[in-house]
Formats: C-alpha cells, sequence, structure tokens
C-alpha cells in the first residue's frame, strides 16, 4: 500500500542521483510542487521523460538537475520557447543536456506499453519523418502477420514516476480526473511512483462524485502520496484552480535570462520552504 | 460591396469553410484551432472537433492557449487518456481531417516544426513533433494553415518533422494504411493545393486584392499557378462578426486569469 510521506520524504526516498524520472500530466496537473523539491534537494544526473516538458522540466533543466531529455513536445504552450531547454541544449548551460525525441504518439504508445510491461511499443508512425534519422531509439519491424512496416519505440520504464491528482483516501487510491494524460501509465509503468494530491479524502468510494468508470489509481499500485495543495499551479487542476495563463507568459521574460531565472529560481523554490 | 476585414481575417475564414458538417477533425493549436472553431460556430456546427489532450467532441466557448486547456475538456462529450486518443481514434482511422500548422513548409508540403539550420548544431530550435507526425499520416487527409512569408514557404525544409510528400513528391507513394496527407494549404494570401501526379504545390485561389507578385514575393520556391485561376470568395458580415466575437472573448478570458 501506499506510504503517506511528506513530499520532502517521498523525493529524498525515491528520487536518487542518476535516476530515470518520469513527470507526468498533459498540459494538466503538471506536478511543479514535486519538480521545485527534486530543485531544492540539488538531485543530478537525471533522465527526465515528459511528452511535454513544459516549465516544470525547464525549471528543473536551468536548475542543473538533468543530464538527459526525453520528449515529443518542448515549447512553453501559446507562448514560445522553453528558454532554459534551448540553452542547456544550445549553449550547454548550466551543463550539457542531451536530448531524444519523439512524437507525441510513440511517447503515449511507449508509456503505455512500459504499463503493460512490454519491453516496446509498435505503432504507424514516424511514415516519411526524419525524427528516426536523429533518434536511434526509433526503429522499424515488419508485421509477421502482414508484412506491414511499422515503428517501434522502447517502451518507458522510469526508476520513479511522479503525477499530481485531485484526491487520495486513506488507503492511498488515487482519482485523477478531466485530461488524464499518461498519468496512470507512467504509474504503472514506473519502479516506484510518488503521487502528490491536493487532499485526502476518507474513501473515494463514498464521495457524491464518485463513479464506477473514474480514473482511479489503486493504493497498492502507488508507492507514496504525498500532500501538496496547489501542487500543479501554475498548471491547474480540474476541479481545484484554473491555470494561470498569466504566468506561463510571464515565464517567457523570467526564463530568457540566465540571471532572472537563477534569482526567480533562489526567491520562489530555494527559498520558499516545503510548499513552492 | 466590400467589408472591411484584415488578411488574417481572410486566411481564418477560408480556413474554416475547409470544414464541413460530417467531419471528425484533429485540432492543432492556433490558427487551425481558431479556424475550426470558427467553422463550428458558422456553417458546420455537427462537425466533430477533437484535441490531442484527450478531449472527444469539444465546443470550447473560448480558444485554448494550450492544448490541454480546462476550457477543452469541461465542454467535451468525454475525455480519453491520450494513449487512447493517438490509438484507438487517430490510429484506428476515426479522423478525418487533421489540422495543423507549421514553422516552415516546403514545395511538397513537408512540415518543419523541429529545427532551423543543422539538427546537431541548430540556429533556431522549435518545439518538436508533438502530435503532428502521426495526425498527418493517420487522418484521411491534412488541411494546413499558415502566414505566408518566405521564412515559412522554402523549397526544401531543413528537416522534415512531418510528412507531406517527400523530398521527392513520393513519399507516401506504395505506404499501406496512411492518410492522402495535404490536400490544401490555405495563407494569408492564397490557397494551394498539391499537384495531382507531382504532388507540388500549386495556387489555386488568390485572395481578393492579392496579385500573383505578393505570392510569388513571399514563396521561397518558383511558385506554380493553376491554369484556373479563382478569387476566394470574401467573409461574408456574419462570419466576421462570430470570429471577432471569438477572439474578443479568448482575450478577455485569458487577459482575467
Amino acid at each position: 500500500m501506499a506510504e503517506f510521506l511528506s513530499l520532502h520524504d517521498a523525493v529524498a526516498r525515491f528520487v536518487e542521483d542518476g535516476a530515470t524520472v518520469a513527470m507526468e500530466g498533459f498540459t494538466h496537473l503538471i506536478p511543479f510542487a514535486a519538480g521545485h523539491e527534486v530543485i531544492r534537494q540539488r538531485k543530478r544526473d537525471l533522465t527526465l521523460i515528459r511528452m511535454t516538458p513544459d516549465l516544470v522540466y525547464d525549471q528543473m533543466i536551468g536548475a542543473g538537475c538533468a543530464k538527459k531529455v526525453i520528449f515529443s513536445w518542448g515549447g512553453n504552450p501559446g507562448v514560445g520557447s522553453l528558454h532554459r531547454l534551448r540553452d542547456a541544449v544550445e549553449k550547454g548551460w548550466p551543463h550539457k543536456v542531451e536530448i531524444l525525441e519523439h512524437s507525441h504518439a510513440a511517447m503515449a504508445c511507449a508509456f503505455e506499453a512500459g504499463a503493460t510491461g512490454l519491453p516496446l511499443a509498435v505503432l504507424r508512425g514516424y511514415v516519411g519523418s526524419e525524427l528516426p534519422s536523429v533518434n536511434d531509439q526509433i526503429k522499424f519491424i515488419e508485421c509477421p502477420f502482414t508484412g506491414e512496416r511499422l515503428a517501434a519505440v522502447p517502451s518507458v520504464r522510469p526508476d520513479v514516476s511522479i503525477v499530481h491528482a485531485q484526491k487520495a483516501d486513506r488507503a492511498g487510491n488515487v482519482l485523477v480526473e478531466g485530461i488524464i494524460g499518461v498519468q496512470k501509465e507512467a504509474v504503472l509503468a514506473a519502479r516506484k511512483s510518488i503521487v502528490t494530491v491536493e487532499e485526502i479524502v476518507d474513501d473515494l468510494r463514498t464521495e457524491p462524485d464518485y463513479h464506477p468508470n473514474a480514473c482511479i489509481i489503486p493504493g497498492w499500485a502507488v508507492s507514496a502520496v504525498a500532500v501538496a495543495e496547489k501542487g500543479s499551479l501554475p498548471s491547474y487542476a480540474h476541479g481545484y484552480y484554473p491555470r494561470n495563463n498569466a504566468f506561463y507568459k510571464e515565464w517567457d521574460a523570467i526564463a530568457r535570462d540566465r540571471d532572472t531565472f537563477t534569482r526567480w529560481i533562489e526567491e520562489n523554490v530555494m527559498n520558499a520552504g516545503g510548499n513552492a | 460591396m466590400s467589408l472591411d476585414y484584415t488578411s488574417a481575417e481572410m486566411m481564418s475564414v477560408t480556413a474554416a469553410r475547409a470544414l464541413e458538417n460530417g467531419m471528425t477533425c484533429f485540432v492543432g493549436i492556433g490558427l487551425p484551432s481558431e479556424a475550426a472553431n470558427l467553422a463550428r460556430l458558422t456553417h458546420a456546427p455537427e462537425v466533430v472537433l477533437i484535441y490531442e489532450s484527450g478531449t472527444l467532441q469539444t465546443k470550447p466557448e473560448v480558444l485554448p492557449l494550450s492544448i490541454g486547456d480546462g476550457e477543452l475538456c469541461e465542454s467535451a462529450l468525454t475525455t480519453v487518456s491520450v494513449p487512447e486518443m493517438f490509438r484507438y481514434w487517430l490510429q484506428g482511422g476515426k479522423v478525418s481531417v487533421g489540422f495543423l500548422g507549421t514553422a516552415q513548409i516546403d514545395r511538397f508540403a513537408n512540415l518543419n516544426t523541429t529545427l532551423i539550420g543543422d539538427y546537431h548544431d541548430p540556429k533556431v530550435r522549435l518545439p518538436g513533433g508533438g502530435g503532428a507526425p502521426e495526425i498527418a499520416t493517420n487522418a484521411g487527409e491534412v488541411f494546413i494553415t499558415l502566414k505566408h512569408s518566405k521564412r515559412a514557404f522554402v523549397k526544401d525544409v531543413d528537416f522534415i518533422t512531418t510528412l507531406g510528400f517527400g523530398r521527392d513528391g513520393k513519399g507516401r507513394d506504395g505506404v499501406p494504411n496512411i492518410g492522402k496527407g495535404p490536400t490544401r494549404v490555405i495563407t494569408d494570401l492564397c490557397v494551394m493545393k498539391p499537384d495531382p501526379e507531382t504532388k507540388e504545390l500549386v495556387v489555386v485561389s488568390l485572395h481578393p486584392n492579392v496579385t500573383r507578385e505578393d505570392v510569388i514575393e513571399a514563396t521561397g520556391w518558383e511558385i506554380r499557378f493553376a491554369d484556373t485561376l479563382e478569387t476566394t470568395p470574401e467573409p461574408s458580415a456574419n462570419e466576421l462578426e462570430i470570429l471577432r466575437e471569438l477572439k474578443a472573448r479568448t482575450e478577455r478570458k485569458h487577459a482575467g486569469e
């Protein structure tokens, strides 16, 4: 069963230097509080997997946590570039970061394959794209039944996955609502998992809006649950708070400059205690 | 009698008119999203809009800033996981039209959203593929919309993120189980379609008050024009009113947050 830990303790216990980490949430429920905790604990040499690195990985990359980033769309949605990701890739600041890029379809399939315990995902993908020429993790195989040429990518099997969700109950069962992305797949694909939640309720099944087909991850499939109120801001939590679009725009100026960025991290993450 | 409208509005209205009731459209963020919702709010109320965040049959009141805005989920018939979205709905053949934007496009309608320059030493690093590589091959056909400029319309893209018709126009030949690919490109100057034989983009319709020279000037290769070149119909007063309301609503919503 999931252990109830503070966010500090969960990250300290499960995120090791050099680990492969997937922090998911497809433009929704992005685990910012957990990302900030990783930065505060100065974790290093992480291989970071996320379909859309978003601001959370931009911050972690700029803070020096990443060795490698595996992604499929690396922008600031509706705004522009992720300047810290670009600076690391193009200029090696704060150090060189290796990238491996996929398409969304391939990464979604790779997370799912990880959850199913298979070594690879097969998809009708990358037809005519030049991505396979720059990513050696994209191969093509022949269907043994029809002979069709299909793309294959290795499944995602993180050492630890971290996701944010609306609620957990006292048994550690987790409810994810709204845009559910690949959160469930990320948790099931990983060796260990941390779920941060807005709140803990007594029993998900007695909640007024409980539904038998709700996206629930059972407590026995999760390693740790940590409460992190507003833990996905400036992204949003369906039913709790909206996306802070203004901050996504402000981030462009903050992240553009190394000093401004470093100051922002000092003030808003390093010196902000356990809840930033 | 001529209405007052901008070239950007002309582009959105023309792009919207490409969609019809009965189509299921996988919508990219930005210009395609604006056009698709304009279509839904005007002549095509039954068009089904799908966004890659998993929102099926969504009817947003305002345009989303990101592909996963809460508005898309709250106004959707249902929201599925991202693997289900790409596997069942897109790869499974349930999408008739993919509607995409791009940073760079070439004469064979290949799209580049990865980088300008050399992959290992980029001049400009762009966000990457996202959903586009598989939308472009698994949707029945593809509409593309973007602003016309020499920087965007190049002879050969620096990198093929997403297949149009390949480096030689034959990129889809003999590939089983994929869609037709790009069938039209809508810009603020004109509408282009691929030549049925060579697959090279050809201007089929010029927007009102746009000349051939304007298009030649804004295109990075020797652009060809169809023998019977049409004039794109102007936006109607109703289309312009609905588009402007949609954009004003969107601006108010995003400014207030």
